[in-house]
This record gives structure tokens, sequence and C-alpha cells, in this order.
């Protein structure tokens, strides 16, 4: 690596156009949503800059701090669920004789390809009423049913538009990301410190709880990030599979934006999902920070 | 010997994929005893070691520790304890909670545990850096907590996975004599793993040495270097000068032989050998005079120096006889002149007692 | 299947991918995220109209597909814009990509959090930002006609689609031999064509996977193109939405199977290329 100062010219002409793209791009379109945040509304989409903080001063009525509450905990529930699932499956990959891993791993990551919006259309086809879901439900009830003289015939079930189906649709989305910065930190696990373990006298639980679990921590950390920032914000997924008792904040930004046009509010809201992503990365940082005099 | 405290009865490790590891070993070790397994690297010895514990299953055959068999009693309820070649400290563990986590594990009390810490912690003279993370110690220091923790659970059998392998030279000669010392203290069977032989042959009781999956001898240092049973062992073990010969009669004493580059010599032996034999002889028994060596009943020949190493207090030299024949020959510089007297491209003769080569007739 | 399921030889203590529950659970979960998926794929070829019986196979739903015409110019609008998304982004993001795999400079860590700022900030925050901006600047607004309509969409993917290529490219460049260059210094050439003939060659594969993945990802946005997007530029994604809403049938399950059909070859194109290739190391 060579200092900046070695060949200027070249330095500045690799970084010019990314720092110009990101700037223009990204930072000021996000300082005039910071700015309308302190605005009022005057028409359509017209704002007035009057540096109220009345904006943020909704964000904490209760009806607003319930779908906030609300967004935490889905997207908790579904973190845990992507976690407990997914370290499981981060083992089995890496212990699986080496043909097997690039395929595995494939399989896992491939869904993580395939477009957001047409997963979570697949999903909803097959939750709905009339749906596979259903029907497989059905086929069982109807068979156990038949077998006790047939009294109650199946009435298909409501799986989509609640929090239930919003949890099943986010773990659906966000499993892959889970996954990999595990398998990434249980592969570079050297094995023989689970064989000490063992060998010590420790049970498979004692191992995974005490030896384990501490050792791959920096993934689980990632993986909870990298799952529980986008289901905080997710949007698309309540929007489709929620319906209109499960929204989450991003459903109420959205709804600012494009249909109330409450734009100084939404961009309010918007800077507090910001600011809770800065607060869990802040966190994590001080996490590795305080854990550093370890070497994993 | 004693009461065995492991006994391994055929047993095999084959991988998927057809590779045979470990190939149908049987042999016992007593109570108390240093025993190494000496190979080189493939041979199946850390696999062997690795299913003395039970950290890799056999495919076939029965391993006994302290009487009972092993088949289904899984790693954490043996009676062994290992010492890994990479150590395997726990690195979000102090020196202490390393030493105690076998203890904690299997419930046993907690004064008990600060109590036996502290004693192994003594043992391996660590109790100053107790409350180190291992990431502030030197591979010297990682080891003596691996081997306190293995010790602390009192364990039939310690294990030890190549355990100076990582250490520098230095280091290396110092943990052998204590590695030794400790066995003396605590009283516990030793099973070492090592390639290196000089390793086997300063510290353990027994070695046995493996190759290809299958044990070759098993013997003391001493019955290993001086009456190797074959070529594998007689070549891994030291150096040697293997010399083909023909055998062309045999007495109830001795065999006359038909010896590549020596012609015709006789050899004592007290077994019958088939048609072809090989001669091996260690290089620290062969001498080297200027003028033809007089006295009866020598093995001798006549050939060219064609390589003087110096080393001090030993010089190896390179001769070359009939029938490109190369010995290879230890001198004790033991005066002065010693090494300094045998010069490259010089006319030598190289004799030895026929008592100091052992026919191997495999 | 059954083989792997039941193996013979005693399972070793660490051999987790031999244990029958994980096996279960693997499977498990490779049938939930991909079952839903299969019957998408499997049901645009069914000649009932409702998603739910199967009753033939037919590509007549492909057919209705292409003669919709706001599904044909949507899925139009979402190849160019990916294709120059691509094109931009993996020149913006090969470019940074080197500054930060080749220079020390003050202020680095800074930089890189800069740089990847588009990565973590929360997509609909990014996407009503500049949904506002664009529209306080006038672009989405004005009546700029086809194809130039696709501009703020193009720019907005540009902006989260380059720090990903940079990070590709800057991971293929740690693998490079730095004597590679001072040799070809060594034997006489210059700046410019030690970076033609040496660097280039060797960044290629970061940069085809670069692509790629720009690629995909530009193809993939929904919820930034949502907020960018006006009534004349509409994406394949956005206009699969508004026609979710309103119910769920075969000729999307057809254009939506074309759509996975193409990244999940880019994909697998990007991971082969991805592959470590021990030739290149030098």
């Amino acid at each position: 690596m060579e200092s900046w100062r070695d060949n200027r010219f070249v330095f500045w002409l690799l970084s010019l156009p990314g720092t110009f793209w990101i700037s223009l791009f990204f930072i000021v379109p996000l300082s005039v949503l910071w700015i309308y945040s302190f605005g009022e509304k005057t028409g359509i989409t017209d704002v007035a800059i009057t540096w109220t903080g009345q904006n943020y001063g909704r964000v904490i009525e209760p009806v607003y701090l319930q779908i906030m509450w609300k967004s935490l905990w889905v997207s908790a529930v579904s973190t845990l669920i992507c976690l407990l699932l997914a370290y499981p499956i981060a083992f089995a990959i890496c212990f699986a004789p080496d043909r097997w891993k690039p395929i595995l791993l494939l399989i896992t990551i491939l869904p993580f390809w395939i477009n957001l919006l047409i997963r979570t259309y697949a999903l909803l086809a097959v939750f709905r009423t009339n749906g596979y879901v259903n029907k497989a439900i059905g086929w069982l009830w109807n068979g156990i049913d038949w077998l006790f003289g047939g009294q109650h015939p199946f009435q298909p079930l409501e799986l989509l538009y609640n929090n239930g189906s919003v949890i099943a649709g986010l773990v659906y989305v966000y499993l892959p990301f889970m996954v990999l910065p595990l398998y990434a930190t249980v592969e570079r696990l050297d094995k023989s410190y689970l064989e000490a373990s063992l060998d010590l006298g420790a049970s498979q639980l004692r191992t995974l709880l005490s030896v384990t679990v501490p050792l791959t921590m920096p993934g689980i950390v990632s993986g909870v990030i990298l799952v529980f920032i986008p289901s905080l914000g997710a949007f698309l997924t309540p929007a489709l599979l929620g319906g209109a008792n499960a929204i989450m904040i991003g459903n109420v930004i959205e709804t600012q934006f494009k249909s109330a046009n409450d734009w100084p509010f939404g961009a309010a809201l918007s800077f507090v999902l910001i600011y809770a992503t800065f607060g869990i990365l802040a966190l994590r940082w001080a996490i590795t920070a305080r854990s550093k005099g370890v070497e994993f | 010997m004693s009461e065995p405290i492991v006994s391994i009865r055929n047993v095999s490790k084959k991988f998927p994929g057809g590779v045979v590891a470990v190939d149908q070993v049987s042999f016992d070790i007593g109570q108390n005893e240093f025993f190494a397994l000496l190979g080189p690297s493939g041979c199946g010895k850390t696999t062997l070691l690795r299913m003395i514990s039970g950290l890799e299953p056999m495919s076939g055959g029965q391993i006994l520790i302290g009487g009972e068999d092993m088949a289904n009693t899984p790693p954490n309820k043996r009676p062994t304890n290992m010492v890994f070649q990479s150590y395997a400290v726990f690195p979000h563990m102090t020196v202490e909670q390393n030493v105690a986590y076998g203890l904690k594990v299997t419930g046993v009390a907690a004064d008990e545990t600060k109590r036996r810490v502290a004693e192994a912690l003594d043992m391996v003279k660590l109790t100053e850096l107790a409350a180190r993370k291992p990431d502030q110690m030197s591979g010297g220091q990682r080891q003596r907590v691996a081997l306190a923790r293995a010790l602390v659970k009192r364990p039939k059998v310690l294990l030890l996975d190549e355990p100076l392998s990582a250490l520098d030279a230095k280091l290396r000669e110092d943990m052998r004599l204590e590695l030794t010392r400790l066995q003396e203290t605590v009283g516990i069977t030793f099973i070492i793993v090592t390639h290196d032989q000089d390793e086997a042959l300063s510290m353990a009781s027994r070695i046995a040495v493996m190759e290809k999956g299958a044990v070759q001898q098993i013997a003391t240092p001493a019955e290993l270097y001086e009456h190797p049973v074959n070529r594998f062992v007689a070549d891994f073990i030291g150096k040697v000068n293997l010399i083909d010969a023909r055998v062309t009669s045999q007495s109830a004493t001795a065999v006359h032989c038909e010896a590549k580059g020596l012609g015709r010599i006789d050899l004592p032996a007290n077994k019958p050998c088939g048609a072809t034999v090989c001669i091996a002889t260690r290089p620290e028994k062969l001498k080297i005079t200027r003028q033809e060596p007089q006295e009866p009943g020598l093995v001798k020949v006549q050939g060219l120096v064609r390589d003087v190493a110096y080393y001090g207090d030993t010089s190896h030299v390179v001769v070359e006889a009939a029938d490109g024949l190369n010995l290879a020959i230890n001198m004790q510089n033991d005066s002065r002149g010693g090494g300094a007297g045998v010069a490259r491209g010089q006319k030598v003769w190289v004799h030895w007692l026929p008592a100091e080569s052992i026919i191997l007739t495999e | 299947m059954a083989a792997v399921l039941w193996n013979r030889t005693p399972q070793g203590p660490l051999e987790y991918s031999r244990r029958l529950w994980l096996k279960l659970l693997l499977f498990a979960t490779f049938f939930f995220l991909y079952s839903p998926i299969a019957v998408l794929i499997a049901f645009s070829f069914n000649t009932s109209k409702r998603n739910i019986t199967w009753q033939g196979f037919t590509l007549n739903n492909y057919v209705v597909a292409w003669n919709n015409p706001d599904l044909l110019d949507a899925f139009t609008n979402s190849l160019i814009i990916a294709f120059c998304s691509t094109l931009v982004s993996t020149l913006i993001g090969g470019m940074v990509g080197l500054q930060l795999w080749r220079f020390r400079f003050p202020g680095k860590t800074a930089y890189e959090a800069f740089m990847a700022l588009p990565i973590v900030i929360p997509e609909i925050s990014m996407g009503v930002a500049l949904m506002a901006f664009f529209i306080r600047i006038g672009w989405l607004t004005s009546d700029v006609g086809w194809p130039l309509n696709l501009g703020p969409i193009i720019v907005a993917h540009i902006a989260f689609s380059f720090p990903f290529v940079s990070i590709v490219v800057r991971s293929r460049m740690v693998g490079f031999n730095v004597q590679l260059e001072e040799a070809s210094r060594d034997l006489g050439a210059n700046q410019w064509q030690t970076f033609r003939y040496v660097l280039v060659p060797f960044m290629k594969p970061g940069l085809v996977a670069g692509a790629l993945l720009a690629f995909t990802l530009s193809l993939d946005d929904f919820v930034i193109t949502y907020f960018t997007s006006g009534p004349g530029s509409v994406t394949f994604p956005v206009k699969v939405y508004s026609l979710v809403r309103r119910g769920v049938t075969p000729d999307i399950n057809a254009a939506s199977t074309v759509l996975i059909a193409i990244t999940v070859i880019a994909t697998v194109l990007a991971m082969k290329l991805q592959a470590p290739t021990k030739a290149a190391k030098g």
C-alpha cells in the first residue's frame, strides 16, 4: 500500500467519481430529508422549513410508539428465529463432506438473489386461504376427521395478514443473511476447541454453550445486525403479508410520502429509523471494542 | 508387564473414500508407561490416538481402558484427556478458567476445584499467570496450560498429540525433560504421538513404530535402535547402512552370503533366513583406517572418501566402495587430530565386527 | 437421499452433518425456502386461471405476459435500468475499490464508512430521501419522455450498487502479488502500461463478478425504485407490486419465472468467477 502523496493524480482520479456520486445522490438527498423533518406541510409536495420540532413530537404519540414497539418486537422475533434456524444450518454445512459444501452453500444463498418482491409474492400464493399450506392442513385435518366420523369438515385458516405471517415472511426473506456470517465464523473456528471441551468431560450441550457460542459470537453479532436492521425498516413484507393490522414503521413512512403526503412527518420517521440503525451499529462497535483482548 | 491400562484389539479405521488409516492394530500399554506412537506423517498414529480418546469413531475392533470396553463411551465420559497439537486453550477464558473447565463441567465441588486447580498450576509453574488470557502468553506457556488442564482431571491415561511440534528447538529440549519429570511425579500413563525419533527415543519407555496404518515394532528405545525387526524400522530410527545380500549357505550359528560391494562375508545368525537378506549396520559401528586392518574376522572393504562433514564432536564420512556401494561412517573426534585425519579423495579401509550388523529378512 | 440419511459407519462426536435431526432441519429449511418458488414456477405453466389446481401444461401464460404491454414495458425498463446502472457502477466501483486497496491516506476509516453508508442505511429511508430530492430538483415532475424519465432510477441504482462493486473489486485485489507490478516496471513498462497489461487482467474476474452483482441488485430492487419511479417509468417489480395487490394471476408467474431465470444465471456465473483461481494468484 502506498501513500496518497506518492501518486496524487491517480489518487484523485480514482476517488473523485465515487465521492461525487455518493455526495450528490446520497448525502444531499439525506440532508434534504433531514431539513424536511424540521418543516411544516403547506401543500401536497410543498414544505415550509420552520425548524419546528413537532414532527419528532408526533413520533412519540402513543399510536406511533405502538407501531414502533411492534416493529421492534416483530424484528426481534424474526431475528431470533433466523438465528435458531441458521446456527445449526451453518454447522451442518461446515461439517458436511467437502464435495457437498459448495452445493449446500449455493442452495442457501440462491434465494437471496431472487427478487424480494417475487419471493414475497410466492409466499403469498402459498399461504393464502386457498393456498398450499391450507390445502395440506385441510387434507390432514379431513383425514383425521374421517377417522373420527367426519363431524367437523375443515375450515380454511386465515394464515395471512397477521403478525405471524409478517414474521414468517421476514424469516423467509432474511434467513440467508444470517447463515452466511455464521458459516464464515464456524468455518474459521478451530475445531480442536470443541474436541478439547468434549475431551475434558463437557457434554455436547455444555460445549455449545460454554465454548462454541462464545467463540462464534462475532458471527452471531454480524448475523443479528444483518437481519435486524433490514427487518426493522421492512416495508414490502408487512405491506403484502401483513395487511391493515400488521403495519410496521416502514409502512407508515410509505404512507406519509405516497398517500398522506405529510413529508415532514415521514422524514422525521425515516430519521428515527436511521438513528436506530446507527444506535445498533454503535452497540456492535462497543461490543467488539470490549472483547478486543480476545483473539478468535 | 502388569495389568494393561489400555488394550487395543484389532482396531481399524477406514475413512470414507476407502483410505485405511489404521489397519487391524493390536497391542497393550501398561500402567505408568511413557508410551510413544512414532511414525512418518500419514501413518495413522494420530488417528489411533484420537480413537483412544473417542474423538474419532473406530471402523472395527475394540479399545479397553482400565479393563472396560470403550465402544459406547463418548469422549466426555472416557478416563482419558488430551493435549492437542494446537493446544486448543480456550481463548475466551483465563488460564485459571481453562484449567477449572474440566472440573466445572463434571460437577466437581467449587472448593475442591479451587484446590486442584491451584495444585495443577503449581505443578506446571503457572501460578503467577493464573489471571492471564491465552493471547497474552507464549507458545510454551500455552502448552503448560493445556497440560495442567488435562492433568487436573486425573485421567487414567494422558494423550499427547505432537505436543512439542509447535515449539522452537530450545524450548522443545526443555519441555522433553519437563514432560518426563511430570510423568514420574503424577504417575499417569502417557501416550505421546510424534514423528520425531529423537523425541520418542529420549522420552518414551516403550515405542510403537507405525507405518501405513500398521505397527511395525514395539520395543524399548535401545532395543528399537539396536535390534530393528525390519528395513523400515532400521531406516526410520537413526541412520543406517543397508546392504543387499544373497544367502549362499547357512549353518546353525552363521549365515554365509554374497553382499553387494563386500563380496563373501559370514555373519552370525540364529534364525533361518530366506534367499535374500539386507545387512543393516549403524554408521557409528563402522571404523576407518588408512592401512588394511589385520585382525581376523572383520568385515572390511576398501574405498574412496567421497564426502566429509565436520560436526565438532563427530564427523560424518561417506566412503564409496566397489559396485557403487556407499557407506556412511560416524567418526568420534576423540582426539584433536581425529576429524582432520580423513579428507575427500583419500583411499581408506572401512571395517567393522560382524556382530555389529543385523540381518533383516523383510 | 436415502444413502445420505442412513449411513452405517459409526458417528464421530463432531460429525454434525451426519446427525439425523440436523439433516431433517436442513431439508425442512430448504423446503421452506424453495417450495414457494417452485410452486410459483410450476404454476406459470398451468392452464388453469386460478393458481391452485394443476390442470395441464401450457406456455400460454408466457404469451399472455408477452402480449401485456404494461408488463412488457416494465420488463424492458428493468433491463435498460439494470444495464445502464451496471455499466456506471462497475466503472465507479472499480475505481473506488482500486483506490481503497492501493492507497493509505488520512481519514481512510471514515472514508470507508462514508462509502458504505448506502449499504447500511435502511432502504426505505434512502428511497424517500431520493424521492424528496428528485421532486425538489424537478427530475420526477418534469415531462422528459421515455427513456430519459428512467434517469432518476438509474442514478439511484448506481448510488446503492457501486459501493458493493468496490467491495468485490477490493477483495479481489487483496490477492494481488505486488511484485508482479514491480516486475512489469522493472521490465520497462510505464505506469499506464503496467495498469493496462498487469493490473486490469488480474482485476477482471473481480470486475465481472462486481458487474453481475450490480446487475442483480438493480434488477431485484423494489423499495428504492418504488419511490423514484414516475407514472411512465415503472419497473417490473413495481408493476408486479401493483398487480399483486389486486390478485394473483398466472401471467405474473410467467414473467417472474423469466426474471428468476435471469438472476439465477447471473448469480451462478458470478459465483463461478469469484471462486479463487489458483493460476491467477501469481
